[in-house]
């Protein structure tokens, strides 16, 4: 019973990657497509928890952590570049 | 593991993937990027907190064994999500993508942008 409820949840974590996807092709503007990878990003680690489960391991729990925390990091550079034209600012000059 | 434990993780999966479905067609049917932004940083946050915590229960009451990195994880999300949305939204404002067009008032219109202050 609860394997049938694994399954089905990972298929509906897969058909709103695909959404997601659609958005990231199609989307019109850049922080439309960093909205999406960042959600996309997100349903990844649901999708390694299920599989986890699955499996009936906690070798890849470790995954979850670091996902979240690479996530983080490239929406927030990506935002930085989009606002202001660089990464890592140079120190100013007086 | 007994069926009430059984149940409150099934409970949790059904939730979980209700709220992805929810993200994804928030991001198709929406008009614009801040309103988009609006649907995948809540729902998504919390449909995978709730697989996270569901993972966590499974893991607790099947083999007894204790994971403080989902712990860590579910925590980790919950700080990080709102605010990498809140990032991505203002990049979008300052970098002039338009509102919808049948939007009603713009605060920031008129303020000077970033850039601009800090010149």
């Amino acid at each position: 019973m609860l394997h049938l409820i694994f399954q089905i949840t990972l298929l509906c974590v897969s058909i709103s990657m695909l959404g997601l996807v659609y958005r990231v092709v199609k989307g019109p503007t850049t922080p439309d497509r960093v909205v999406a990878l960042d959600a996309i990003g997100i349903n990844l680690i649901a999708i390694i928890a299920l599989v986890s489960m699955m499996l009936d391991t906690y070798a890849f729990l470790e995954v979850i952590l670091l996902l979240g925390i690479l996530a983080f990091i490239g929406t927030v550079a990506f935002s930085k570049f989009l606002e202001k034209g660089e990464i890592i600012e140079r120190e100013r000059d007086h | 593991m007994t069926e009430v434990i059984r149940f409150i993780i099934g409970f949790f999966l059904v939730v979980g993937s209700f709220l992805t479905l929810v993200t994804a067609f928030g991001l198709i049917r929406l008009p614009d990027v801040y309103t988009r932004n609006h649907a995948a940083s809540k729902s998504a946050t919390l449909g995978v907190m709730c697989i996270l915590l569901a993972t966590f229960l499974f893991f607790y009451m099947e083999e007894g064994h204790f994971n403080s990195r989902l712990i860590l994880g579910i925590i980790f999300i919950f700080i990080t999500a709102p605010v990498a949305g809140h990032l991505i939204s203002r990049a979008a404002y300052n970098s002039g993508v338009p509102l919808w067009e049948k939007s009603v008032r713009d605060d920031l219109k008129g303020k000077q942008k970033y850039e601009d202050r800090n010149m």
